[in-house]
């Protein structure tokens, strides 16, 4: 039972990782972007190319992918959320929807039914892993991808509260309109917050095809691990979206643990669960639920960052009309 | 003066609604101009069309001696065009300063230790510094529309335009606005400011307009404009 546990908050990390872009683009746009899997297959097949065909390293490749990927985000914007978001909340879902069947089709067009991986590109880093006493087995790589999707999450967050991007993101996402009144372009943010999501996927790819095998049509099941993980979590919410991972992957595990059938059902059952509770548990429960998984995602909101101000701080005279572009 | 900010025969529509009707409007370099006229007289869209909020349908709006018609809300802004709105619209999840420090970097084009300093200044002005830290959903109305104020003062504005920062509050408070708003004129910033209190826009204002039906009906002295015959019957109904 330890190691199921175990082995499911492992497992909870990639899915994490998965959700974290997913999580990041709703919590900015209020997109579900339905494509996200089938972009992260999309990320694998570059990556299985480059090691296929040229013999190169899926780790040193994963720059040389992440990059086009992000241009691609950009592109996907501009081209298809930019304009889908005119017709109002439901449209970019139905969008990104007709997109994830479109790229899952184009990839078996190019690459046939055949399942590929990346696992047998990086030695033994594949299968190593620690023992722990007890028995207990902790695969490495499903160390690093745990570490990755903390990474990017703590990344992404950190990003949010305190870099001047992070505060225009988060301008964007409150109120589009009192951004523009700041100064903050908006349709630019949006692509940028796109393309960030794109190279977090391309994260997610990667694990995705190193940790098991893919094929062009792997993307809406990863789809659906996404989805669970951000909405057990609370849509938006960065922490929330890893806590929503760890408790995917550990019903999954423990039900696995209990009946070889049940690994699917715990974690889909576990996910209506919740979802009923945070649909009819009222507003109270909601609070308290609220109170459980601390920050939510538009306040970056755990540590509001401080900064000290002197009382004494008296306007500058002469400062004030001149422009800072000047 | 030199004219700063203008609007030239703007028309604005809405279907077969017309909100504005051929409007001309300028404003000087570091003048202070009222706006006054009754309920739906199309004040607010007028400052929509100059803040770049909404285009207008006919007609062109020039800043600094360039047409701005077709630039955006934030392209405007970060030409030196800071508004306010009549219901402040605070990035709610954001510390105060984090709002300012958001418009000083983005609006206002300054980076790192420029971007603080502009905010602190424009947080000491708005006698906002003890605030500096506090969650600006914990802000009650006057604190909002402060913020309101020192945000548009941190993207470094040339031109402000209020609309109806006064609405709402007491007295007392309307008096604090008052002294804010006057000491952000005596650094040189120009103002358009809509408001329904008169005493208030009195004791700021150079020149004073008067708008009804989408048309300004009156333009000048701002005594002389409140005694108009004109603007008595926009108000009180031709007798």
């Amino acid at each position: 039972m330890t190691n199921a546990l175990l082995q499911g908050l492992l497992l909870g990390g990639y899915y994490a990782l998965l959700a974290a872009g997913l999580s990041f683009l709703f919590g900015v746009m209020r997109i579900i972007n339905l494509a996200h899997g089938s972009l992260a297959v999309v990320a694998a097949f570059a990556l299985w190319l480059l090691a296929d065909r040229q013999g190169l390293d899926p780790f040193l490749m994963l720059p040389l992918v992440m990059l086009p990927m992000a241009l691609l985000g950009w592109l996907l914007y501009r081209l298809v959320f930019a304009r889908s978001l005119r017709g109002g909340a439901l449209t970019p879902i139905l969008a990104s929807f007709g997109l994830a069947t479109v790229v899952d089709n184009a990839l078996f067009q190019g690459f046939g039914a055949d399942t590929r991986s990346l696992a047998p590109y990086i030695g033994n880093l594949a299968y190593e892993s620690w023992a722990l006493p007890g028995d207990i087995f902790v695969g490495q790589l499903a160390v690093l991808v745990f570490a990755t999707a903390l990474a990017v999450l703590g990344g992404l967050q950190w990003m949010l509260s305190r870099t001047p991007l992070g505060r225009r993101i988060r301008a964007a996402a409150e109120d589009p309109d009192a951004a523009g009144l700041a100064g903050v372009d908006t349709h630019r943010i949006y692509g940028v917050a796109t393309a960030i999501s794109l190279a977090i996927v391309t994260l997610a790819g990667l694990a995705m095809a190193l940790r098991a095998t893919f094929d062009p049509y792997s993307g809406p099941q990863q789809l659906i691990f996404a989805f669970e993980a951000v909405v057990i979590g609370g849509a938006g919410s960065l922490w929330g979206t890893l806590a929503g991972g760890l408790i995917l992957g550990v019903a999954q595990s423990v039900g696995a643990h209990v009946n070889p059938q049940g690994f699917l059902l715990a974690g889909h059952g576990v996910f209506l669960a919740i979802l009923v509770l945070r649909v009819h548990g009222g507003p109270a429960l909601m609070a308290r639920w609220r109170g459980l998984r601390g920050a939510d995602f538009h306040d970056a909101r755990a540590t509001p960052p401080t900064m000290k101000v002197s009382q004494a701080n008296r306007p500058s005279p002469p400062g004030l009309p001149s422009r800072g572009g000047d | 003066m030199a004219e700063l900010l203008s609007a030239a025969g703007v028309g604005l529509r809405f279907g077969a609604l017309t909100v504005l009707d051929g409007v001309d409007f300028a404003v000087g370099e570091g003048e202070a101009v009222g706006i006054v006229g009754p309920n739906g007289a199309g004040k607010t869209s007028l400052l929509n069309v100059l803040a770049g909020a909404c285009r207008p349908s006919v007609g062109a709006v020039r800043y600094g001696g360039g047409d701005v018609s077709r630039l955006d809300a934030a392209e405007r802004c970060r030409l030196g065009l800071g508004r306010s709105h009549q219901v402040p619209r605070p990035f709610l999840g954001m510390s105060v300063i984090e709002n300012l420090m958001t418009a000083a970097t983005h609006g206002g084009g300054f980076s790192g230790a420029a971007a603080q300093a502009r905010s602190l200044d424009a947080l000491a002005l708005c006698g906002m510094t003890p605030l500096a830290n506090r969650r600006a959903e914990t802000l009650g109305l006057l604190d909002r529309k402060r913020l309101e104020l020192a945000r548009a003062l941190a993207t470094s504005p040339r031109v402000l335009l209020l609309d109806e920062i006064g609405g709402g509050l007491t007295d007392g408070e309307a008096a604090e606005l008052v002294a804010i708003i006057r000491e952000i004129r005596a650094r040189g910033v120009a103002i358009v400011w809509i408001e329904h209190i008169v005493h208030m826009l009195l004791r700021v204002i150079d020149r004073l307009v008067c708008m009804d039906a989408g048309r300004v009906i009156a333009n000048g002295e701002p005594r002389a404009v409140l005694a108009d015959a004109g603007v008595i019957d926009a108000y009180m109904g031709a007798i």
